[in-house]
């Protein structure tokens, strides 16, 4: 067995997992490894050949592949090793990682630090208990993109989307132009949960029908699927009776959600956000574990890359620092959501932090003309006025340090006000 | 005669009503909230373009090639486009940033590789 | 072109497979035709796993023979072929006076069948041992006997040991019709081919009264009885660690929540009659029936972890026993008919029973020594560190995990390919594997585990398929799209 001691682990070596090992690598950290049980380098941008990155951080428009291999060669410029086919296993409390690879067979890693970058996983059909059959031509609109991005290969000819996440618009226009017909993109919400762009530019150009408030109520075909039965919801979002619309269709992508990929965050006893699925972190990122690290979509699911660059490069300098011993004592307030407002991360601030924190969250709903407030006890701290909010984009708000002097109160809510 | 399009610009996704002549000039828009999407609209309405992203067979390799235009192209010539993509033969290597077509459909385009593949 | 042997068994689920490997210890020449592409396609996929103890079924019927004779074979059959198997005993539950009734009934008819161990458990007790029941209930019957098994896997290892033995498998041969030749053997006819035989032994399932009434001078009529389920996820302290029954009803043995030997929880079935024996589709009635029904056994139930949702079609006779035996107006044909539950318990004795007889009639001779079964390599999930580095270290591909959620590496999915009688299919290698059972359901793994089976049976990636008929996993390849060629067209519209 292998045995290697090193300063910080990365756990993933998608765009999370990369900017946090920059970010540690330009901190000062030599002995730094990033393993991915890919066979390269990337994660999930590898096969989002769409453009629509970097417009944020590069000020550009380039596509997912272009986007990732700016930070892979950043990495080789500064001399980061990453161990790609590697699978860990484990990961333990005093940050000993236990990883698997077909090269190195099985390796004990034992890390000052670990930053989990792991990403997310799709939503499958049982999570939405779908009935009907259990054909082939169900995908998630994740599988699907790999097959034809990566693999070279069309699940199918005649495509219905359920789900308007932004992945499952952008398979909308993929299987579209590589040749498919996309009869509908289906969405059991009263809005869609995408990116606008994504709804003009995915489905509109492409005269795709968008129904809102509609879900998937049968699947039929013996071995490969043949229809579904779309129907409209209630507000409850229940099926409504008679309203029931037949498509004949060979392909399902499901676009339904995304959840952060924990297990191994669990094994390492890191305590988990209910309203996230991520881990609960303060604003440097660090788990209830000390010297464990989360960042990107293992965190909680962004919307754009940058964000989740931007944030992992936080998340790699405090991994740093915290190799370095520059660790602050620890007095905390608690971030909690209040109305409107669905998994502020962090979940924890510093009383004596010194520098700007961002609060992330997504909008329970689509909410116009209104604001961000951050009020601890009965004082308010913090406003930021919006024209809209909208699930689909993730709100942020920047509190200074200046705003978390000379409370009394150890807890700070973040809600969205109404007019 | 109008026309009405969704604003891409930031998530408000403004309605926005856009009249054209007869001939298809941009005359006025109403419905936007902000300049940017009065900037929007008049491209839209009047040559609607898009950067194509798209992946295509490579002889010699298992995995696609994913490409893209270098810049934004009439929308009406995206089926143009793929079609051209279909007829298209490369062979491995290929390196990110290569010019796989140049010009392609005497646009101001070329059609560039966004990956490398060995 | 006519393929004749000894034996022909139509039917490769349990019972054909249990069967088809008790004959396999005799000098007999012996083939099972299947419909459809794998092993253990139809009822043995979907039902509860469970191997019961007996308690339920009639004193004096077959099916309380056979459930107490096979279910004591069990462990020792799991044990020989490396297959989990896990005694953890059973409780149905009370709620009303009427329940106690009907549990003391119970226990009286187990023990007449010669089930050991029976006891009433009253209210404390049940609560302090399954923390997680409806504190409403007010006794149940404690049945230490039960157990739970992976009912296709266990299949899957009686059917290789049975190839190894030199029994052959047919896939994908649906039989159309049968009957006796002038010389006596029997023709069977396929939609591709054409079989003749000494001996015809049915374990048809949903079909068993098709095959039958083609051949005997009585006419059964099959019930072909649906049950939906819901699967959970692995938790670390799974709700209950017991098999928790409902008291029984005329359409069987209600609503159960299980634990499963891989740590997942069942929630299921449902019971209704249908029409078509291959419509194992849910619905959306069914599912929130097992909801409801299960949520008197769970009041707390949640179904966020669900992972799938299955039903499948038990074989259902409305005289509510097995038939085992020759047939008295056929000679040399054999039928194993309505093997609804607890037929997965009660299989491997009928099997024993049938093979017996039939190697009488024939007058078989048994083979000196069998070829002992190959015991399947430990999941790379269940091995300890130094086992995982030395598997490693012999073969790299031990290194590959391909599915993360459940931990299966390249080297069992190779395996599970190279099996006697190897997987197919992506659903062949995910229920010999694991790999796509997870939270996931295959969203990462497929399209490798697709690659591995195109590369390891030498067919292309759009030929691979799910499961049976035309599953395709594909429609072609992005080339052929994009040309507008149909090369891989195999839909209609």
């Amino acid at each position: 067995m292998t045995d290697r001691n090193i300063d910080i682990l990365v756990i993933g070596a998608g765009p999370a997992g990369l900017a946090a090992a920059i970010a540690a690598r330009e901190a000062g950290i030599t002995s730094l490894l990033v393993i991915d049980r890919e066979k390269e380098p990337g994660g999930i941008l590898r096969q989002c050949i769409h453009n629509g990155f970097g417009l944020h951080r590069f000020k550009e428009e380039l596509t997912g592949p272009e986007y990732a291999q700016r930070d892979i060669d950043r990495a080789a410029e500064l001399g980061i090793p990453i161990e790609c086919s590697t699978m860990v296993l484990s990961v333990s409390r005093d940050h000993l990682v236990t990883c698997v690879s077909p090269v190195y067979g099985i390796q004990r890693i034992q890390a000052k630090a670990v930053i989990l970058a792991m990403g997310c996983r799709e939503r499958p059909r049982g999570a939405l208990c779908t009935p009907g059959t259990r054909c082939a031509g169900i995908y998630s609109a994740g599988t699907a993109q790999r097959f034809v991005n990566l693999e070279g290969f069309m699940p199918g000819k005649r495509v219905v989307i359920l789900g308007s996440g932004d992945i499952g618009l952008i398979m909308a226009r993929r299987m579209t132009l590589q040749g498919a017909k996309v009869l509908a993109c289906v969405e059991i919400m009263p809005y869609s949960s995408g990116l606008n762009r994504n709804i003009v530019q995915c489905l509109q150009d492409y005269n795709i029908p968008l129904l809102l408030s509609h879900t998937v109520t049968d699947i039929r075909g013996l071995h490969r699927l043949e229809g579904i039965t779309v129907s409209e919801v209630d507000q409850n979002r229940k099926p409504v009776p008679g309203t029931e619309k037949h498509f004949a269709c060979d392909t399902l992508l499901l676009s339904c959600g995304l959840i952060p990929e924990n297990e191994l965050s669990l094994g390492a006893g890191v305590s988990l956000s209910s309203a996230t699925s991520g881990a609960i972190v303060d604003e440097t990122f660090e788990t209830n574990v000390p010297g464990i690290f989360a960042c990107g979509n293992v965190l909680h699911v962004h919307d754009l890359v940058d964000h989740v660059s931007a944030e992992s490069y936080k998340a790699g300098c405090s991994a740093a620092s915290f190799v370095l011993n520059r660790h602050s004592e620890d007095s905390y307030f608690s971030v909690m959501d209040g109305d409107g407002v669905r998994g502020t991360v962090p979940q924890r601030i510093h009383r004596n932090v010194d520098s700007p924190v961002d609060l992330m969250f997504r909008p329970a709903g689509v909410y116009r003309n209104c604001a961000v407030v951050v009020e601890c006890g009965n004082i308010e701290i913090c406003r930021k006025k919006a024209q809209i909010f909208t699930p689909g984009e993730m709100a942020l708000i920047t509190l200074k340090p200046e705003h978390l002097r000379n409370l009394d109160e150890n807890i700070l809510t973040v809600r969205i006000e109404r007019n | 005669m109008d026309q009405v399009i969704t604003c891409i610009n930031c998530p408000v996704g403004c309605r926005m009503t856009v009249s054209l002549s007869d001939t298809g000039e941009f005359l006025s828009v109403t419905g936007n909230t902000c300049p940017r999407g009065a900037v929007y609209a008049r491209q839209e309405c009047t040559l609607p373009k898009r950067i194509i992203t798209a992946v295509i067979p490579v002889e010699g390799c298992r995995m696609p090639l994913s490409v893209k235009t270098s810049v934004p192209v009439p929308k009406q010539l995206i089926r143009e486009v793929m079609h051209e993509l279909g007829n298209t033969q490369i062979h491995a290597p290929v390196r990110a940033g290569q010019i796989i077509i140049h010009h392609v459909l005497n646009t101001e385009a070329d059609i560039v590789a966004t990956r490398t593949l060995p | 072109m006519k393929t004749m042997s000894d034996i022909l068994i139509i039917g490769a689920g349990i019972t054909g497979c249990c069967v088809a490997r008790e004959l396999a210890a005799y000098h007999a020449s012996v083939l099972v035709l299947e419909k459809e592409s794998d092993l253990a396609e139809g009822a043995t996929k979907a039902n509860s796993g469970i191997v019961h103890a007996g308690y339920d079924a009639v004193p004096g019927s077959l099916k309380a023979y056979y459930n107490v004779r096979g279910a004591s074979m069990y462990s020792g059959l799991c044990a020989s072929l490396g297959l989990p198997y896990k005694q953890c005993g059973a409780l149905v539950i009370g709620m009303n006076d009427q329940d106690r009734e009907t549990i003391e009934k119970l226990r009286l008819r187990g023990e007449k069948n010669g089930v050991s161990g029976l006891r009433i458990l009253e209210h404390d007790e049940l609560l302090s041992l399954e923390s997680e029941l409806n504190p409403a209930v007010i006794c149940a019957l404690y049945v230490p006997s039960s157990a739970i098994i992976s009912p296709y896997e266990t299949a899957f290892a009686i059917a290789d040991h049975a190839a190894l033995n030199g029994v052959s498998f047919r896939f994908n041969e649906n039989v159309e019709a049968v009957h006796v030749q002038p010389d006596g053997l029997f023709r069977v006819l396929t939609s591709s081919d054409e079989y003749l035989c000494r001996v015809l032994v049915n374990c048809a399932g949903s079909y068993g009264a098709q095959i039958h009434n083609q051949l005997s001078d009585t006419k059964l009529e099959m019930i072909h009885r649906r049950g939906q389920y819901y699967l959970l996820d692995r938790m670390d302290h799974p709700p209950f660690t017991h098999t928790i029954f409902q008291c029984p009803s005329s359409m069987g043995k209600g609503v159960l929540v299980s634990p499963t030997v891989h740590g997942n929880t069942l929630l299921g079935p449902t019971a209704e009659d249908i029409v078509d024996p291959m419509d194992t589709a849910t619905t959306s009635e069914g599912l929130s029936e097992v909801l409801r029904k299960a949520a008197l056994t769970w009041p707390n139930i949640s179904v966020r972890s669900n992972i799938t949702n299955f039903s499948g079609v038990r074989a259902h006779l409305a005289t509510d026993d097995f038939i085992v035996g020759p047939c008295d107006s056929c000679p040399g044909y054999y039928e194993a008919i309505g093997i609804e539950s607890p037929g997965l318990s009660s299989a491997p004795a009928i099997a024993q029973d049938l093979a017996g007889i039939i190697a009488d009639q024939l007058n078989l001779s048994a083979k000196s020594d069998m070829v002992p079964c190959s015991v399947l390599p430990v999941p790379f999930r269940d091995m300890n560190t130094e086992e995982r580095e030395k598997a490693v270290a012999a073969d790299p591909a031990w290194g590959n995990i391909i599915c993360r959620c459940e931990t299966v590496t390249e080297a069992e999915i190779r395996a599970a390919i190279r099996r006697p009688v190897g997987a197919r299919t992506i659903d062949g290698v995910k229920r010999r594997t694991r790999a796509g059972m997870g939270r996931c359901q295959g969203g990462f793994c497929m399209p490798r585990v697709a690659d591995i089976i195109a590369e390891e049976t030498g067919v292309s990636l759009p030929d691979v398929k799910k499961g049976s008929g035309d599953s395709f996993i594909l429609a072609g390849s992005v080339e052929s799209f994009l040309k507008g060629d149909t090369a891989y067209d195999r839909s209609e519209y």
